[in-house]
Order: structure tokens, then sequence, then C-alpha cells
């Protein structure tokens, strides 16, 4: 599965970054904020009214707000045992 | 022979605090420039060494790696890899790390670290990271990265003694050998070791953020909040300014007449009541406008409320092909479109960065209100359309809101035309709350408001004075006109022949030309040409709001309202565009459209009210 279906706080991992999918400079920063394979994420936020762009995705310690374009160049595998987390915890 | 001056600069990640860092060593003796033939800020000033000796410290771009994805990340490569020409590379690096960010910021600072440049690492904003129950050992991380680690909090000036200090002992020092650069997955790695090693404790406290979070990014209170504070920040914008706007209009009069007391009538005189006072006083009186509402920007950075007000509107903006980047340069538009694209910089598509520019003059900024205020008094009655809502003000609100749908109209059509390109990308760090530095405040609003005077004042000083020669020769001779007679007044009957149709009187086209300096000049301008004549000295907003309404019609004053909704009148703006573009060919179509859409909607709206029988 890719990171713009996970639901807001589920956390994963990602396992794979396709870079081919979308702009190569979209992809530099992805990576540069850390949005890298073996990165544990979950989603805080997902869009405005109902909408579900842009997401707001924890990474780390941080926050980062992507498309869902951006979102579903990652793919993620869900953590085992699915806990409620705190959204920015 | 006297050595030269040491030349240090801080580098880190965006967010790691590091302008307030820079603030706190620094003080307000900062000098802020371009770098060459780029549009990138340099922003430098004075420290002092424990020793008393001055060093020069410059605050790079925050950028998240040397693999640069915008032109402030290529300044911050070439800059610290000493490849700027013009620059020299700096003898020393002080990197800005995030304490409570660590593993994210250990990734760039170990890329900044293999260029082998003398290095002093500022942990920065270790209170903040203690608070959410992260406590580092500075000793470990120090051991682990081969240089000196230093906690600091900039904002409460904790730690700058020992920096310096560090940062002294660095002097002289033999550089480091570089070290061989890995890739990106492998700095990542020994990031998180480096940063597991040096966490002392970490206890698992709810984060301050993580619950403002939740209310201002909630996908339906967030927006009715944010729209909440966008409408407080207006009705301050104009009801918060008015007691220093009339204080300044006060000084101003109070400084006319003074002159006028005491020195002869002559050419001097004049020059100086009609031209510098009338004309640079005009503009100065919206000096508190642009001050509020960068001061309500400034605390919305500041707080990081920017950043999630740019989240909320993502969405909208994407409607039109833009991303919620666009929407801190937009608002800044509605104080001065100049600061408004200044900070299309941080918007890393250049697509995008472009047509934020072109659409960004079209934002109702605040020279546009004493114009709309002036034929607004003269036309339209002091009247209720409903509780608590006045014709006047709306009247005025829909002008701001025609600016907006028309700045978002262009855009969606510029997308799709001469701008056209891929969707592009919303990639943005959300950075933590924090609260705003009153200092860090005053730095931020004391630039701006220093911009704003001397770029405008010089521009609208010359304009201004301009007419006034333009105006006053040649002399009518007896019987005649003084404006039929000028100079000014043959241009205008020129100009007149164009703007004719779209119901524009001699004296507007008059004042178009000067205008061109500053929108709010065209009240100025009409100033003048109704007072060369009476021989009035007091050109005040009051005697053009009487003599326009006696001269005009109601077509004719809708018309010119509807103009300066697009008109591109002002050469700063242009100015600016040239300068962030990089070239005459995007301010040339700037200027082009917007006098086609300003031509085009004046005639509209002239030729209704006509035929409307108003």
């Amino acid at each position: 599965m890719t990171l713009d279906t996970l639901k807001p706080g589920q956390r994963a991992r990602i396992t794979a970054v396709d870079t081919d999918s979308i702009d190569p400079s979209d992809a530099r920063r992805l990576l540069a904020l850390g949005l890298d394979t073996g990165a544990r994420v979950a989603i805080a936020h997902k869009g405005v009214f109902g909408g579900s762009d842009p997401i707001a995705v924890i990474v780390g310690r941080m926050t980062v707000a992507v498309r869902r374009a951006h979102a579903r160049a990652l793919s993620v595998e869900p953590a085992a045992h699915t806990e409620e987390v705190q959204a920015g915890a | 022979m006297t050595r030269q001056q040491r030349l240090v600069a801080l580098a880190g990640n965006p967010n790691a605090g590091k302008s307030a860092l820079f603030n706190a060593l620094t003080g307000a003796r900062q000098k802020i420039a371009n770098y060459p033939g780029v549009t990138v800020e340099r922003k430098a000033g004075r420290m002092y060494s424990p020793a008393g000796e001055p060093i020069e410290l410059v605050d790079l771009p925050g950028s998240y790696s040397l693999d640069p994805s915008s032109p402030d990340e290529e300044v911050t490569r070439k800059v610290v890899m000493g490849e700027f020409e013009g620059e020299t590379q700096p003898d020393s690096l002080i990197i800005v790390i995030d304490a409570a960010n660590i593993e994210q910021h250990l990734v760039f600072a170990q890329e900044l670290l293999s260029l082998g440049l003398p290095t002093v690492i500022a942990l920065n904003m270790v209170d903040l990271a203690e608070r959410d129950g992260l406590v580092l050992d500075p000793a470990a991380l120090s051991e682990a990265l081969g240089v000196p680690v230093i906690p600091t909090v900039a904002v409460r000036r904790k730690g700058l003694d020992e920096l310096r200090a560090a940062l002294a002992s660095l002097d002289g020092a033999p550089a480091r050998e570089p070290r061989p650069s890995i890739g990106l997955t492998e700095r990542r790695v020994s990031a998180e070791a480096i940063a597991d090693a040096a966490i002392l404790s970490e206890t698992a406290t709810r984060r301050l953020h993580a619950h403002l979070d939740r209310v201002l990014l909630n996908p339906w209170i967030g927006p009715v909040i944010l729209a909440g504070i966008l409408f407080f920040v207006f009705q301050a914008v104009f009801a918060w300014a008015t007691p220093f706007a009339d204080a300044l209009e006060g000084a101003v009069a109070w400084l006319s007449q003074l002159v006028t007391a005491n020195m002869g009538p002559g050419l001097v005189r004049d020059i100086i009541t009609e031209a510098v006072l009338a004309g640079v006083g005009s503009v100065v009186v919206f000096l508190p406008q642009i001050v509020i509402l960068f001061a309500f920007i400034l605390v919305m950075e500041a707080t990081g409320y920017m950043a999630r007000a740019a989240f909320l509107m993502d969405r909208m903006m994407s409607f039109v092909g833009l991303s919620g980047r666009s929407f801190i340069p937009l608002l800044s538009s509605f104080a001065c479109a100049i600061p408004g694209i200044m900070a299309t910089r941080s918007i890393a598509d250049p697509k995008d960065r472009l047509t934020t520019i072109l659409v960004a003059p079209l934002m109702t900024c605040s020279a546009r209100l004493p114009v709309y205020a002036v034929i607004i008094a003269a036309f339209i009655p002091r009247q209720s359309v409903g509780p608590g809502i006045g014709l006047q003000g709306l009247v005025l609100f829909l002008l701001y809101v025609a600016g907006i749908i028309g700045a978002m109209a262009v855009a969606l059509v510029l997308r799709r035309s001469v701008t056209k390109g891929a969707g592009s990308g919303f990639i943005m760090e959300l950075p933590k709350y924090q609260w705003p530095q009153l200092k860090d405040l005053a730095i931020g609003l004391w630039q701006r408001a220093w911009i704003f005077l001397r770029r405008a004042g010089t521009i609208i000083f010359i304009a201004t004075a301009l007419l006034w020669v333009l105006l006053s020769f040649p002399k009518a001779g007896p019987g005649e006109s003084q404006v039929d007679a000028s100079i000014a007044g043959k241009i205008g009957s020129a100009i007149h022949v164009v703007v004719e149709p779209i119901g524009f009187n001699r004296d507007i086209a008059m004042s178009l030309v000067p205008a061109m300096a500053a929108r709010e000049v065209a009240v100025s301008s009409l100033g003048t040409i109704y007072a060369v004549d009476s021989d009035d000295e007091d050109e005040t907003a009051e005697a053009v709001t009487a003599s326009v309404a006696a001269r005009w019609s109601l077509p004719t004053a809708l018309a010119f309202l509807a103009w300066f909704v697009f008109a591109p009148q002002c050469v700063s703006t242009i100015a600016v565009a040239r300068r962030e573009t990089n070239s005459w060919k995007w301010p040339t179509f700037m200027v082009v459209y917007l006098f086609a859409l300003a031509y085009v909607f004046a005639g509209i709206t002239y030729w209704s009210a006509v035929a409307l029988g108003l």
C-alpha cells in the first residue's frame, strides 16, 4: 500500500520510494526531508473540508506537508500492531 | 599589515533558529544586500570575538542539503564550497542544529562537516527540546562529530559567550581533513546512530504542537480559524492605523505651514511644500498600515502558524495551479507588492514562482487605498445597506474581492498558457510552534519599514517634483489657465485621446503619468492639478474629494476605480519584477496584460454605468 491510503494516526514504515512517478526536484526534496526508505511515518492530518489534499505526514520528530501525488509514490508497510497514536506524537 | 577580518558563515536546515542566532550574535548591526547575479538575500552582520576582534557573520539561506533544489540552496552550496564568484569562502562555519529535531538536522550537518572547514556546532533551542522531554549530551555529540558542540538558546541569549569562545579557539587552527562525502542514505543511518548515542533521556511527553495542530489543522475548524484570523488582521490594519496615519498627516501639514510661515514666497518654498511635503507626505501616511500588516505577518511566521496557513490554503490555490507556498507572498502583497514579490523566493518551482510574481500586483496593496478612499468619499453615499454594513465599506470590500478574483483568474489562465507545466508540488516542513521574540519582530519590522520608506520616498519624491515642474512651466499668459499652458497639460491632452473612450477626462489622463511612480501619486497629482490654478497651498485629500465630486460624473469615477484594480501603476513593482525574474520579458508581459485588463474593465464599467443611467 502507499502512504496516501494510510489512516490518520496509523503508523507505518516506508519500504520504497518511486522517484520516477514524481517531479525529480520534488523527489529530491522528499528525500532531503527524510521521507526515504526505512523512515517511520504516520499521517497527522489529511485534507481540508473533506478533501484529501494536502497531507501532513509525521516523519521522525518533524511534520511535513505533501500532496497526495507525493504520498502515492511512497510505498509503506503498516506497523504490525496498529496502535492509535496521537497526531504529532 | 592588518589581518583581514574573519568571515564566519551560519549554515543549517530551515527552522533551526538560524536567524534568531544571527540576530542574537550581531544585534541590529546588519547589512542586507543581494548576492551578485542572483536574487537571494545576503544577510551579513558584525559580531565580536571574546578578545574584541570584529568578525563578519553571514547568515546563509537554510538548506536541506548541498544538492540544491532552489536558488537559495544553490547560494548556500556555492558559498560554503568557495565557488561563489565575488564571495570569499568562509574561514569557519557555525552549523545550527535544532536540538528537538536532531536526527534530521544531523543529515545536512554531516554533509557540511565533510567539507573540512573549521566548524562549531550550535545545538540550538535546547530549552524547547527539554520541554518536549528530550535531553541531549553535547559532549557525546562533540565526540562523535569531532567538532565543538555548544548548547544554545538564541532567543534567551544562552550559550552565546561559549559559542564565541569556541569560535575563537578555531582561529588559526589547521583546517580539518576533508572527509570523503557519503551518500544520503548512509548519512541518515549515521545521523540516527549519532543521535541515539547523544540522547540521555527521552520521555514521551505530549508535545504542545500536536495539540495545537489538532485544532489548527483540523480539516473543518482549521480553515474557519484562518478566515477569522485574516478577517481580524484586515480589521486591525484599517482600525488601528487610523490614529497614526492622522498624526502623520497632521505632522506633514504642520511642517508645511512652518515652511510657509518662515520662508519667503519663491521657487524653493513651492518645491518644498508642493513637491516634497505633498508628494512624500502622501506616501508616509501609509506606513502605519504597512507596519501593522507586516507585524501580523511576522508574528504568523515566527510562531510557525504561517506554514499551517499555507497548508490550509494549498487546496484552494491548487485549483488555479498554484500551491500553498504562494499564499505567503500574496498575503504580503496586500501591504505592498514589492516585499510580496521578494517573498516568492521560497517557492521552489520556477513556473509557480513566476505565476505568483505576475499576479501579485493584483492584490490590493495599501497604495490603492488613498485612490479608492478619495473616489468612494466623493461618489458613494454614506448610507447603510444592512446591520453594521455601510455602502462605502461594501464598495471597498468589493474592490478587494475584485483584485483577488482577478488574480486567481489570471493565475488559472497563465498556468494553462504561458507558464504551462506539470502541476507544481507542495512539500513544506511545518515547524514547531514558538513564541515570537519581540527583538526579532522589531528588527524585521524596522527592515521592512525602512525599505518601504527609502524606495518609495525617493521614487515618489522624484515623480511629484517632476510633475510639479511640468505643471509650472511654461508660465501661462494672461487669461490662460496654467494647466492648459503647461507641458503636463499638453501631455495630458495627448493621452486623453486614448482614454476618452473609457470615460476618463483630461485631468485623469494627466494624473496617470506621474502615478506610474506609485498609485497614490494619482491623488496628490489631482490635488496639484486642481490647485495649480487656484493658487491654493493646501492640497489635502479633502480638497481633492470636493474637486472630484464637482467635476467628474459617476460613471467616470467608477471606471477610475476599475482601472486601479488592475493597472500596474508602480515602477517599483516593475523594477522588482525585473530583478526577480532577471529579464525584461516578464515585467513587460506583466505591464501589458495588466494595462489591457485595466482598459477593458474600466471601459466595461463606464459603458455599463452609462447604459444604466447612473
